[in-house]
């Protein structure tokens, strides 16, 4: 459980941290809470040269108020968003996955620009935020981006973010009483999810997200059942097509049968809370 | 009033929980190097060549070595009854049997610089045709040493009569997996070496049995037994898994004496996973038979055991299995076959109960399969067939002798705790709703055997000039808190305080002889052992002590609470430990002490019941524990509370077999389970609070009265908790889940019952 041997700086401004990437190209890996890179590393499966530690940059951890939307700090930890108080009455949603990642070490240490930068479809955070429709601001040398969560994620461990980019905010639409459910089915308490589903009443036209944890190689949406939920069909009907549409994994703790099945289960038992 | 029976806090705790113990990772050896291992990435496949020259040539390399470098011969299979011809090089050579298997030695200044350049060491294959399931190794179509011309490495083969069953109104067969597991000590597995000024080898290792170690050690060296110190620091458990000397080992010990320098062998939880041995995984046929109204009258159970690519002690486990086949329950006629297989994944150990826990679960799976058939409530249905009190000892169909038991009552205690008329009730109640979660009550009466080797073990009491007192034992204490528990009995044999009195065990030159700690044999033996010589210190005080006193021997009273010897009748005038001591220091020039060797007496049989309850999701397939009551019987307890944390720690593994572990392969020898990431190791978070409760029904094997409880909690629980998932789904057709009882296997089974009902085929219908 030794990495390879790696260079490490530990960047005191966001301009400082894009320039080393810039300098290092392919060969540098942002570091945040190290949570889901340090394992990669120790397993040798991640053998970066330059590790750009952004963790003691100023500035990256908040939660502010911006209006119609919540703006969340890249640096913020898990823990950090569960108990935050605005994130509490206005994404309810958000502190309560937030707080049912991992355990508690891994909530303290783990971000949520991390969790989303890693690209990881198992990680609870992307669906909420694909579920939301959120918005992602990265900063390159050239200067700040936004993205659309519907952009973000590209592939398996894949996303928007350039090799010289940062992810540095995370907004999402104010929820206050809008209904939710997330369904997260887990062998142990601290276990990603097998499958995961969040639901979410949209503000605006009414309608209803859903998005997926841990069914394909992508954080994705359930189109299907969103367009059923959209054309009048009862939750029960919209769940039965959960899975329609998407590509679905077999693994260790799910074929692709029951995990087809766990998605369709889970998707309504998450519906059936955010609509009552 | 005696100490023994209290519930004494553990003396180990303070150090382990504040400043940490003192693991042999932990060890401060100045100048030492650092081992690792390059090791097989195929589960099977011939070694072209080995290039290990940018591995020489990098940073900090002192020496990269391969089988042929050794020049040593390989470890025979450690039973002379295990196919001899399977021996196990110290690395692989010439053939790589599993993924994991050691291939080359790397000794680098640190452990940073050694695992570098194993990375840079290529091992050229040519693979070969793998085979992980044993059933498919029993075919012998692949074969692991073709030289020996079978998988075959040890078989029961006592034949199946036709008639078997004849008389049986039902007769009802499973097939049952007991899945592989990891035992996964928090420590994993490490030992340091070095050469002392006089140029014997000292040997730290974390272990079971520091003499164990020594006499393997000498013989796979072949180095003489005295030239040879192990010692065993704090070690971070073992679960019967570090009962044994692996080859890693032997070349720590090997590299220390070609380089001249100290040689740390620290392994990763990676590592770890593929290279201390697995438990359990066997694939059990049973067969029960009997009258409509719930007597057993016939039992079959065929075994193949999965040994791992080297036959060590898990190959021989079937024997084990066959000793408690019956369990509990009077059956008049019972068979038994088994035949252990190599196959391409790691060797098979002792894992907590090797062997017994597979006999419970099949016999209490068989009993739940049989109560369903007959429509018999699982607890009315045990009790028809519970061994009597009165009839022990008592010989069992495959020849086990019972020493003494007591079953009816740590079942209906244990009924009682759990609210069994209550549970049933809300079960039914759950079933009507028809809602997704539903209640499962599993029961398991279980006994097993304790003490099971043939050997003795040592023991000794020395009294020092000042007073105090310092035992030795023989046992190897890694968590079972023996510094507490032999002190007590000390204590109150002596009446010195239990503070002034040292334990000292695991050092080969302090120790001179001993067995180790495994088998829950510790109490029985060795403590009954220190306790005999704690006895016969008394004697020889007294005989001093009147010596002293210028009186009759016999006339000599130990007033323990004062810790003195005085005349009956005149307390004021006496002598005192230091004083007798001393005496004995003056008069014999030999120190007061009295050494045992303890032979025992026979193997001793805990026994109990587990009740446990679990909620199972019928849509996502999630099974809850819920709660679990434990009542065992493991004779005369010594002290509660250490006997209660055998039992908690032995049901947290015990149910985490049923629900949540197992090491999986894929076709290619692949493991798939290589990390915690991946194996689930349960957790707090999984588990109830348990209800743990005993029965003392002494055994008179041992004047302690004392049987094991080291492994009670793991062998009553696994069938307790699967018993209660596949109870949860009775209603829907489901007569069995093979563990562990994953989400997908539950759904699974849902799947298969609903379809077989569809059909209109009633599943697994046997006939007399
Ligand atoms: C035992 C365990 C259990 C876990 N369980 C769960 C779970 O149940 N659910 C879950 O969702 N997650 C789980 N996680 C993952 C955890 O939430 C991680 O912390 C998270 O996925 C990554 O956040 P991090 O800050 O640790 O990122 P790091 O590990 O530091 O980085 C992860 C990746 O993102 C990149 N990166 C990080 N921050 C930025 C940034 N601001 N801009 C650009 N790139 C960046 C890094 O270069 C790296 O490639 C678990 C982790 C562990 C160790």
């Amino acid at each position: 459980m030794i990495p390879a041997s790696f260079d490490y700086v530990r960047a005191d401004s966001l301009d400082q941290a894009t320039g080393l990437l810039e300098r290092h190209g392919d060969g540098a890996k942002v570091l945040a809470g190290g949570h889901s890179l340090l394992p990669l590393m120790k397993l040798r499966l991640a053998v970066p040269e330059v590790l750009v530690d952004i963790g003691r940059i100023p500035g990256l951890s908040y939660v502010r108020d911006g209006g119609d939307h919540l703006a969340v700090g890249a640096l913020t930890t898990h823990d950090e968003i569960a108990r935050s108080p605005l994130v509490g009455s206005q994404l309810p949603l958000l502190a309560h996955v937030a707080g049912q990642i991992g355990d508690p070490q891994v909530r303290h240490r783990g971000t949520i620009g991390g969790s989303l930068a890693h690209g990881d479809p198992a990680s609870d955070l992307p669906a909420v935020v694909l579920a939301l429709r959120g918005t992602l601001v990265l900063r390159g040398p050239g200067g700040s981006r936004e993205v659309d969560s519907e952009a973000f994620h590209l592939g398996f461990l894949e996303t928007a973010v350039a090799p010289d980019e940062i992810l540095t905010e995370i907004r999402l639409p104010k929820m206050g009483e809008l209904g939710w459910g997330f369904e997260k089915l887990t062998k142990r308490a601290q276990d990603w999810a097998i499958v995961g589903a969040v639901a979410a009443r949209l503000d605006g036209d009414g309608s209803t997200a859903i998005a997926l944890i841990n069914v394909g190689p992508v954080p994705a949406r359930a189109l299907a059942a969103e367009a059923a939920l959209e054309a009048g069909s009862s939750p029960a009907e919209a769940a039965a097509r959960a899975d329609d549409g998407i590509e679905v994994s077999g693994d260790l703790n799910a074929s692709e049968a029951f995990r087809r099945h766990l998605t369709r289960v889970l998707v309504g038992r998450a519906l059936e809370k955010a609509l009552v | 009033m005696s100490i023994l029976g209290n519930r004494v806090l553990r003396r180990e705790d303070p150090k382990l929980l504040t400043t940490g113990g003192t693991y042999v990772g932990d060890l401060d050896l100045p100048s030492a190097l650092s081992l690792t291992f390059v090791r097989a990435t195929i589960a099977h496949g011939r070694i072209l060549g080995v290039d290990s020259k940018d591995a020489k040539r990098a940073p900090g390399v002192v020496g990269v070595f391969t089988c042929d470098d050794m020049g040593l011969a390989p470890m025979p299979p450690s039973m002379a009854f295990l196919n001899q011809a399977m021996a196990r090089p110290l690395l692989a050579s010439g053939v790589v049997r599993y993924v994991g298997e050691a291939v080359v030695a790397v000794v680098a200044e640190s452990a940073a610089a050694a695992t570098d350049a194993a990375e840079l060491v290529v091992i050229d294959y040519e693979p070969l045709a793998v085979v992980v399931d044993p059933l498919e190794a029993l075919k012998d179509e692949t074969l692991l040493f073709p030289e020996v011309g079978t998988n075959n490495c040890f078989e029961l083969q006592f034949g199946h009569d036709d008639r078997f069953f004849e008389g049986c109104d039902v007769v009802v067969r499973q097939r049952i997996i007991n899945q592989r597991v990891a035992p996964c000590p928090l420590e994993t597995r490490a030992a340091a070496a070095l050469l002392e000024g006089d140029g014997r080898l000292l040997f730290y290792s974390s272990t079971q049995s520091a003499h164990g170690v020594r006499d393997t050690l000498a013989s796979s060296l072949d180095l003489a037994k005295e030239s040879i110190h192990v010692i065993t620091p704090d070690v971070g458990g073992g679960f019967g898994a570090k009962a044994t000397v692996y080859p890693e080992d032997v070349v720590t010990a090997w590299c220390a004496r070609r380089l001249g320098r100290p040689i740390v062998w620290s392994e990763t939880r990676s590592e770890s996973m593929l290279g201390l041995g697995h438990g359990r995984a066997q694939v059990q046929d049973v067969e029960i038979g009997g009258t409509r109204d719930g007597r057993i009258l016939a039992y079959r159970i065929d075994v193949v055991q999965d040994a791992g690519a080297y036959p060590a002690i898990g190959a021989m486990l079937p024997f084990m299995t066959r000793t408690m086949a019956t369990g509990v329950y009077d059956i008049a006629r019972a068979e038994f076959n088994s035949t252990s297989v190599v196959t391409n994944t790691v060797p098979t150990v002792a894992y907590r109960g090797a062997g017994r826990p597979e006999a419970a679960a099949a016999i209490e799976r068989a009993m739940d399969c049989y109560a369903a058939e007959i429509a018999m409530d699982p607890g009315e249905l045990r009790r028809k067939n519970l061994i009597a009190a009165d009839v022990f000892p008592y010989t069992t169909p495959t020849g086990t002798e019972y020493d003494s038991g007591n079953y009816v009552p740590a079942l209906d205690l244990a009924l009682e705790m759990a609210g069994y008329p209550k549970l049933r009730a809300d079960q039914q109640a759950r079933r009507r709703a028809g809602g997704s979660r539903q209640l499962g009550i599993g029961l398991s009466s279980y006994v097993e055997i304790t003490n099971g080797v043939p050997e003795g073990e040592y023991g000794a009491v020395e009294i020092l000039p000042n007073g105090k007192a310092i035992v030795r034992t023989g046992t190897s204490p890694h968590g079972q808190g023996h510094h507490t528990s032999w002190a007590m009995l000390v204590a109150d044999q002596l009446g010195i305080a239990m503070e002034d009195i040292e334990v000292i065990h695991g050092d080969t030159d302090l120790v001179p002889r001993g067995v180790g700690t495994f088998g829950s044999r510790s109490l029985q033996i060795g403590g009954a052992a220190v306790n005999q010589a704690a006895i016969e210190v008394v004697d020889k005080a007294r005989a001093l002590a009147a010596d002293l006193l210028e009186a009759d021997v016999a006339d000599i009273v130990l007033d323990k609470p004062g810790a003195t010897f005085h005349v009956a009748g005149t307390p004021s005038i006496s002598r005192g430990w230091a004083e007798l001591a001393q005496a004995s220091l003056e008069r014999a020039g030999e120190p007061l002490m009295a050494e045992v060797d303890l032979p025992t007496a026979g193997a001793t049989f805990p026994f109990g019941t587990h009740v446990a309850v679990v909620e199972v999701d019928t849509e996502t397939g999630q099974v809850r524990l819920v709660s679990h009551v434990a009542v065992d019987d493991a004779g005369r307890i010594l002290n509660p509370l250490l006997a209660e944390g055998q039992v908690h720690g032995g049901i947290a593994q015990g149910a985490a077999q049923a629900l949540v572990e197992e090491f999986s392969y894929d076709a290619a020898g692949n493991p798939l389970t290589g990390n915690f990431a991946d194996y689930s190791i349960i957790s707090a978070a999984e588990l109830p609070s348990f209800d743990a409760a005993f029965t003392e029904t002494p055994t008179p094997r041992n004047a302690l009265g004392a049987k094991g409880i080291g492994e009670s909690g793991t062998i009553g629980s696994t069938p307790a908790v699967q018993n209660a998932v596949v109870d949860a789904l009775s209603h829907l057709g489901v007569r069995h889940v093979d563990m562990a009882t994953t989400p997908e296997r539950v759904w699974l089974a849902i799947q298969a019952a609903r379809a077989d009902a569809g059909n209109g085929t009633k599943s697994r219908k046997g006939a007399a």
